[in-house]
């Protein structure tokens, strides 16, 4: 780095300047840090919206989000007004699902575990030395932050109804889409586009890194569950999203050039939106939860101090997971009007999936059968992670019958699914993995009553959140509205009650990683937590060095079987 | 590099380009908003031309350090071998993007919402003219790139290879010129009926990629003629070549589909 302005300091090698280090970085661990904090801030963003959005549902009725405080000011909108002061601005609650929606889904989870945790942890895991194409990375991450600036752009831009933002639901379907007024929605289909781009970037240096630069001996029977996981996630990224690409370019050539690919009145066909749509957005479910899955594992098998059981299934697990996601799409459009005989095939092809799945619940149960268990933080995180993760899969099961569907598209029952395996399930994964890790990434360890007390406020938050909002949908609770029958006050109360615990327990965190960046105790072994976390980057020192592995590992330093 | 390295991947020094590429993205997608939205007042493509100068001089920075780093030996035997894993990958990502396009133009075609394809009152091209041309004129570049790249990398013969990738780009040239004139010449219009759309943005989107390995190849010949490119070194060579034979597969699955069958 003889070019670079640089600090000494005790590393052996000099670490370039602040603006070098974290604006043109090369480096697989500076940029999965960076990974994480924008996930983290934009996660904020977008847990805030949940928090408006479970205020105003709290009572039936509408009381915050008014038209008449369009010209009162944006704090005004923290104010309850009585009914009859209030008109309901339904475009702002539709501003508030989409954000939410389309934050969560492209900006906050897969960013935070693929690009986060897949970027400093699936190159040491391999014992690679840094990823394939070091400067590539950083223009992923870069593109990430360009997508995110665009969505927010978005945000402020002048939309439908006359108003800012696009309403119009995450999955942008057409004719809404189509016909929304104002730039929104324009600045929001490249937002998709820059940081989808960046995702496949990313996917082809993952896919390469793990294919190429394995540490020798490494066959891929014995690569680490996590970066079987990168993999397969990095696969449905590269083979998924650029069919979003083409079906969001029809979008925008449909809005302002005229073109009818969704427009019945010249021949087009809305229905062709969805079906391009799912055969992204099916995988972009599994792309969500499977680098969860890695995680998990390597944390169920450290606290029950055994080798997880079953590792080559779990690995083909995950391949199946993957490929069974490419071929279940429509079960998301089971009312459009299909034919039974393709009804019948995607309900089958759905239960198929619950088979790898089973799998892999099951290792981690019999991984932790016998074991010597050790309630630590992130372990408790594994634990939520398996209880809630089963229930919103046991739902999926339910919601995957297209007679069933018929009842509950649509309502808050799938809402309620969708956040167990999601909100539940990979952001627990995310969680497990911050307090498994923090300590090997920041050098100091969080104070292990705080991660516990995170965890349980957050447990019992987001269960009293969305555990009743499963019985909202069996009543027929219409999800996306901004109002409801007084007949679903008293669940809706509670679930409001539940989001609330929830962000207070976010907060907490927030609180919780600048205390241990700042005042956590420094970790002094490469391995703060015993033998069974046997992957390379707990040879390494807390943190490691800039440039790690710079002489290849031996097979003895991973490998227990290897004498 | 201050630090002791012992082993063969590539580890590179900070870069600007990724964020200057990434500002440009920026710029350039925002100023496009700006000039294709019929929701606003007036359009202007100042933004979008901004943005877009950023992102070709980012590319041209880039791959200049890039071709820099490969004549200064960085690109070891490994390396390499993560190259073509990355170039196979991307023209992977390519494939699934025309996916989207066909699918469209299947649903379309197979199923049409009034019952006919192609619609009715559209005049389609006949695919026995020009189209069966440009279906040999792409042949004929894709076996021109072929025989370059035998030329350097079996017989190590420079001037065959100049002379291959040189007929490869007027080839390519050629098609485009062929292709702007086909469609200067369409009885359907962008707008206002299915077909077009269809038609033109699958075959548009070849298009644009024809021109993008047009320019590959070009560079390539360009670097050829300065003696980059030995039969163990021409990596930068095979990617093109790759991506122009895709480009060329692509064309004939929309010489089938689209002109023959679906006209």
């Amino acid at each position: 780095m003889a070019d670079v302005a640089a600090n000494t300091t005790h590393d052996e090698h000099a670490r370039p300047g602040f603006f070098t280090r974290w604006f043109l970085s090369t480096n697989h661990k500076d940029i999965g840090i960076l990974y994480l904090f924008v996930a983290g801030a934009l996660g904020l963003i977008s847990v805030m919206m949940t928090v408006y959005m479970r205020m105003e549902l709290m009572n039936p009725g509408v009381q915050y989000m008014c038209l008449e405080n369009l010209d009162a000011g944006v704090l005004s909108n923290l104010t309850a007004r009585a009914a009859e002061d209030c008109t309901p601005n339904g475009h702002l609650w539709n501003v508030m699902i989409t954000y939410h929606g389309v934050l969560m889904m492209f900006f906050v989870v897969i960013p935070a575990l693929f690009g986060g945790f897949g970027n400093y942890f699936m190159p040491l895991m391999i014992g690679a030395p840094d990823m394939a194409f070091p400067r590539m990375n950083n223009l992923s991450f870069w593109m990430y932050v360009a997508g995110s600036s665009l969505g927010v752009a978005s945000l402020f831009a002048p939309g439908g109804n006359n108003q800012l933002g696009s309403g119009v639901g995450w999955v942008l379907y057409a004719p809404l889409s189509t016909s929304e007024g104002g730039i929104s929605m324009d600045l929001a289909i490249f937002a998709v586009h820059v940081s989808g781009a960046s995702s496949i970037l990313g996917a082809i240096n993952m896919i390469t890194t793990f294919l190429n630069m394995r540490a020798p001996g490494m066959t891929l029977h014995k690569t680490p569950l996590f970066a079987w996981s990168i993999l397969v996630t990095a696969f449905l990224i590269l083979l998924s999203l650029p069919v979003l690409a083409g079906a969001i370019t029809m979008l925008l050539t449909d809005r302002n050039f005229g073109t009818c690919f969704f427009d019945p009145s010249c021949g087009g066909d809305p229905v062709l939106y969805q079906h391009l749509l799912w055969f992204f957005g099916h995988p972009e479910v599994y792309m969500i939860i499977v680098p969860g899955f890695g995680i998990i594992s390597h944390v169920i098998a450290t606290f029950s101090r055994k080798p997880i059981f079953g590792y080559l299934p779990m690995v083909y697990a995950m391949i199946a997971i993957g490929v069974l996601g490419f071929v279940v799409w429509a079960h998301h459009m089971y009312t459009v009007g299909m034919s039974t005989t393709q009804q019948s095939y995607f309900m089958l092809a759905t239960m198929v999936i619950a088979v790898p799945t089973g799998v892999k619940i099951f290792s981690w149960i019999a991984t932790m059968w016998g074991g010597s268990i050790e309630f630590k933080t992130p372990m408790l995180w594994a634990f939520g992670f398996l209880f809630l993760f089963t229930v919103g899969g046991v739902t999926g099961v339910v919601l995957s019958q297209a007679p069933l569907d018929r009842a509950y598209h649509d309502t808050y029952y799938v809402v309620a699914h969708f956040h167990y395996v999601m909100s539940l399930g990979a952001v627990f994964c995310i969680f497990a993995g911050v307090y498994y890790w923090i300590g090997k990434m920041s050098g100091r360890q969080y104070p292990e009553w705080a991660g516990q007390l995170h965890f349980w406020a957050m447990f019992i938050g987001a269960n009293i959140t969305f555990f009743p909002q499963h019985f909202l949908g069996m009543q027929g609770m219409p999800r996306r509205y901004i109002d409801y029958n007084e007949a679903f006050a008293t669940w809706n109360y509670v679930s409001s009650i539940g989001a609330f615990i929830t962000f207070a327990s976010f907060v907490f965190f927030i609180g919780v990683v600048f205390y241990t960046l700042k005042f956590g105790k420094r970790v002094t072994s490469n391995n703060y937590w015993n033998e069974y976390a046997d992957t390379l980057e707990w040879t390494l020192p807390c943190p490691p060095p800039e440039h790690t592995f710079e002489t290849l590992p031996t097979p003895d330093m991973w490998d227990k079987h290897h004498h | 590099m201050a630090h002791a390295k012992n082993h063969d991947y590539h580890i590179l020094s900070p870069s600007p380009w990724p964020l200057v590429g990434a500002i440009s993205a920026f710029v350039m997608l925002f100023g496009a908003v700006l000039w294709i939205s019929p929701q606003l007042q007036s359009n202007q493509p100042w933004v979008f031309l901004i943005g877009l100068a950023g992102v070709l001089y980012t590319m041209y920075a880039w791959w200049s350090d890039v071709v820099e780093e490969a004549q200064q030996g960085d690109h070891t035997p490994v390396v390499k071998i993560g190259l073509r894993y990355a170039v196979i990958l991307f023209i992977t990502s390519e494939v699934f993007f025309f996916v989207a396009w066909f699918w469209s133009f299947f649903k379309h075609a197979l199923y049409p919402m009034d019952g006919v394809w192609p619609p009715e009152g559209i005049h389609t091209f006949d695919p026995w003219h020009l189209p069966l041309i440009n279906t040999l004129i792409l042949l004929c570049s894709g076996a021109a790139a072929t025989w370059a790249h035998h030329a350097i990398a079996h017989d190590n013969d420079r001037k065959a290879l100049v002379q291959g990738l040189t007929l490869a780009v007027l080839l390519g040239v050629l098609f485009t010129i062929f292709q702007v004139y086909e469609y200067s010449h369409a009885e359907f219009g962008f707008s206002g009926n299915i077909y077009g759309p269809n038609f033109f943005m699958a075959t548009g989107f070849h298009g644009f990629h024809v021109i993008i390995g047009t320019i590959f190849l070009a560079v390539c010949l360009f670097r050829a003629l300065k003696g980059h490119f030995t039969p163990e070194a021409h990596i930068g060579f095979e990617a093109a070549a790759w991506y122009w034979h895709f480009v060329d597969v692509v064309w004939l699955f929309l010489f089938a589909a689209v002109y023959i069958w679906g006209g």
